[in-house]
């Protein structure tokens, strides 16, 4: 019985997920045949990528604010702030010598 | 393409013998008898067999520790006879061209960093948290097994091309930070900057996955009870340390497939021209390179944390903010890359904030010394070699952290940076912050893994000579740098710099005297192991749970799992006579079986590396097959693990509880003599 509830509503939240995804990736791909213009396209590309990442740790890995999964968000979060250190951090200091050397 | 260049590449045997300068064609002799000694040795004694189904093919996290700090010493000795040299060369350089070519010279500063960052120190602290740290956490082993020892083959492959690239060809002279567009195909068009780009990138595959392993480790294999806010200091270091290693460790195998990329498949990364830019480069290695030096330090703020309590017989002051610092000093290591090139091209603005942010690191490294310090006050301080270092290490540790914040400031960065002023700092800090700490947990633990103490005698030799040779070899380099120096200089014309050139070659002599101290250290403790065994398993009235078992512990580390109820779990069983209680219940134990992926990977990355190397195509593509191929054949393996008999495990723990009943307490008053056989008289706090 339970197993069977656990089927169902994984299987839901799966599905969820999967339409989300697919939504998110249809829209960006949809600005762009529709010749959207530049600055619009780019916007809402990174704002449905950033929620598409969302997606899949919530529908896919299964992370939530839940007392068991703070390890995992925990780490989730400490990894990307460091992505945004070394990423923010090199297009900072490219761009500044980028525009010092030119 | 005639069948030649097919079989052999661009290896030929004008470019393959080292015959440049009579000095390297003596080293290459000295690598090669060595080798073939050592293939002798192993024959004449029958010792294939044991060293491939016992050593190279396990997957004991002990054994691949063992393994890790072997290699690492081996290593550490051709990197101070190639410091010696070069600082022999700088003592009579004045005026003249020396004894060694410019071009030789180049090769020895770049062999001697990449060494001794990549295949001495890392392998080194590699090694000692493979061994400690699943001990200190109760657990049985890493998670992964098999990839740890993966991880090994890899690093030994990429040390193994160091080593062939002494005998086969010539190293790159890039500096052990391989600058492009020196090291691009239009300056540099030998195979050296080969060698250097597969050593490292072996190397840095293999540190990243033992980063992941050490990391899933500590979460997931902790004793019932050992929250992370009761685990031993050094677990947090080496925490630390591996999730810096999953981070920092991918930029610089970007950094070097790229520039492979340039140089064998002609891209323009990097490149003068073409759209390249050096600066990505520079960015990317730094990256890399600035966290790299906290990987190095980190674990030996563990293992002085770890030290200094012991031998002090308290419980380590402020664990909290230790751990506080620890995590600080981590994160913030990702903010201050671009210190190591202020001066290439970038605004005030950003060199003022990396600058300042640089400076910032003082602050958690001062609370720690603050820590320690107070650790000592009032203890029963007995100075044994692993607090000698410890001690040794604050005093001169400090000096180093002070002129790196010197260096942090852009404006005297500027004057200074490229002399040799830097070169002082970074050995300060290195030397210091890492060597005594991965030495200190050689005299450590050495007791745990192997049964015996070390010899305390030579252990102090070791510690006097390695302490004065460092003062003597670089602090008159301040000097230098502040008069002008450069650093990689071959030859100069300045007279005010002889007298310190002359200084620092004295103090490396010394250090050379060091490194025949460490061997003797080794021989001779080996030699008196029966007066120094130490069967109980805790020599030092230790305080975390890896002196609870017998020394060396059995395979599978603990007959039962700890329960765990607070910090300094060992030290509360021992005051509470809970120590070396008969379990009621034994288990199965489950304990992974050797297998051969590891060393078969290691073959792989070497006929990977030193094909590519030479444009043997044929070689390379075997190397990648033959890893495939074991990838895929590991797959079919149904039995990867033998389960010990609960039964089993009843015997052995039960054999040796009840040699603990025959054993006498000793007091830490004998600690160094025989009668310290490994039981503790539980005193303390
Ligand atoms: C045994 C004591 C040591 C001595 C005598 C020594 C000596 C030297 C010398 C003479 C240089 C060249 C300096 C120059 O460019 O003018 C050098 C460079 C270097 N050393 Fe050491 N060193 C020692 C230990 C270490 C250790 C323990 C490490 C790291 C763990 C290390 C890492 C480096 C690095 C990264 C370089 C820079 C190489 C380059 O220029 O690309 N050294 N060392
Ligand atoms: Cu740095």
């Amino acid at each position: 019985m339970n197993e069977k509830h656990d089927f169902a509503s994984d299987l839901r939240t799966y599905l969820v997920g999967f339409a989300l995804a697919a939504l998110l990736s249809a829209v960006p791909f949809a600005a762009v045949a529709l010749h959207r213009p530049r600055a619009q396209v780019l916007w809402l590309l990174i704002g449905c990528g950033l929620v598409q990442l969302l997606v899949h740790f919530r529908c896919f890995l299964h992370i939530d604010l839940s007392e068991q999964k703070r390890d995992d968000l925990q780490l989730i979060l400490f990894s990307v702030m460091i992505v945004v250190l070394m990423v923010g951090g090199t297009l900072w200091i490219m761009g500044n010598a980028h525009r010092h050397m030119m | 393409m005639t069948l030649n260049d097919w079989l052999f590449g661009r290896l030929t045997v004008q470019a393959a013998l080292p015959f440049y300068s009579a000095i390297a064609t003596a080293a290459a002799s000295i690598v090669v008898v060595g080798a073939l000694a050592v293939v002798v040795l192993l024959t004449k004694f029958r010792l294939w067999r044991p060293l491939w189904s016992e050593w190279l093919t396990s997957l004991d996290h002990k054994r691949i520790g063992i393994m890790y700090v072997v290699l690492a010493l081996v290593m550490l000795s051709r990197a101070v006879v190639e410091a010696v040299m070069m600082r022999a060369q700088q003592a009579v350089s004045y005026d003249s061209p020396g004894y060694l070519p410019a071009d030789h010279f180049a090769q020895l500063f770049t062999t001697h960093g990449t060494i001794m960052i990549f295949f001495m120190a890392m392998p080194f602290l590699t090694g000692i948290i493979n061994y400690a740290m699943p001990l200190q956490i109760g657990a049985r082993d890493v998670s992964f097994p098999l990839l740890n020892s993966v991880s090994l083959g890899l690093t030994a492959a990429g040390a193994a091309l160091m080593m062939i690239s002494l005998c086969i060809g010539r190293f790159s002279t890039g500096g052990w930070s391989g600058y492009p567009p020196f090291t691009e195909l239009a300056f540099s068009p030998d195979v050296g900057p080969d060698y250097w780009i597969w050593a490292v990138t072996l190397s840095s595959i293999g540190s990243t996955l033992t980063g992941i392993n050490f990391a899933v480790t500590i979460y997931k294999e902790r004793a019932p009870g050992m929250h992370l806010f009761r685990m031993p200091l050094f677990c947090w270091t080496a925490l630390c340390t591996s999730i810096l290693m999953i981070f920092a460790m991918p930029p610089l195998t970007v950094a070097t497939a790229l520039l492979a990329l340039d140089r064998y498949a002609g891209a323009h990364f990097f490149t003068n021209g073409g759209g390249g830019d050096v600066m990505n480069y520079i960015n990317l290695f730094w990256l890399f390179g600035h966290p790299e030096v906290y990987i190095l330090i980190l674990p030996a703020f563990g293992v002085y944390s770890e030290v200094f309590s012991t031998f002090s017989a308290k419980a380590l002051y402020g664990y909290r903010s230790l751990v506080y610092a620890t995590m600080a000093i981590a994160v913030l290591s990702f903010t201050v890359w671009l210190h190591h090139f202020f001066t290439m091209g970038q605004g005030a603005n950003v060199n003022a904030v990396f600058g300042i942010a640089t400076m910032l690191i003082g602050i958690p490294t001062g609370v720690k010394i603050y820590d320690w310090l107070l650790t000592m006050f009032r203890g029963r301080i007995r100075f044994a070699v692993p607090l000698l270092f410890a001690l040794g290490f604050i005093l001169m540790f400090a000096i180093g952290g002070m002129t790196g914040i010197i260096l942090a400031n852009p404006g005297i960065d500027y004057q200074v940076h490229n002399t040799v002023f830097l070169v002082a700092h970074f050995h300060n800090v290195l030397i210091p912050g890492l060597l005594f700490g991965m030495l200190a947990a050689v005299q450590y633990w050495f007791p745990k893994a192997f049964g015996f103490r070390l010899n305390e005698k030579w252990g102090r030799t070791v510690f006097v000579l390695w302490t004065a040779g460092f003062l003597f070899a670089f602090m008159p380099l301040y000097a230098l740098g502040l008069l002008g120096l450069p650093r990689r200089t071959v030859e100069y014309f300045q007279g005010a710099y002889r007298p310190w050139t002359l200084i620092a070659a004295f103090g490396a002599l010394l250090l050379l005297l060091g490194l025949f101290a460490v061997g003797a250290w080794l021989f001779v403790s080996v030699r008196q192991r029966d007066d120094n065994r130490v069967p109980a398993g805790d020599p030092w009235n230790g305080r975390t749970l890896e002196w609870s078992m017998s020394a060396p512990p059995p395979e599978y580390n603990f007959a039962v799992r700890p329960r765990v109820t607070g910090r300094d779990q060992f030290m509360r069983d021992k005051l509470g006579g809970m120590a070396y209680l008969r379990p009621d219940e034994y288990e199965d134990i489950e304990i992974p079986l050797g297998s051969a992926v590891g060393p078969l990977l290691g073959i792989a990355g070497i006929l990977c590396g030193f094909g590519l190397t030479w444009h043997i195509w044929w070689m390379a593509a075997g190397g990648l097959l033959l890893s495939i191929g074991t990838v895929i054949a590991r797959s079919f393996v149904r039995e990867t693990t033998r389960i010990v008999p609960a039964g089993e495990v009843r015997l052995q723990h039960e054999a040796w509880l009840g040699r603990l009943a025959m054993e006498r307490p000793a007091s830490r008053d004998q600690e160094i003599a025989p009668s310290n056989r490994g039981l503790a008289l539980a005193d303390g706090s």
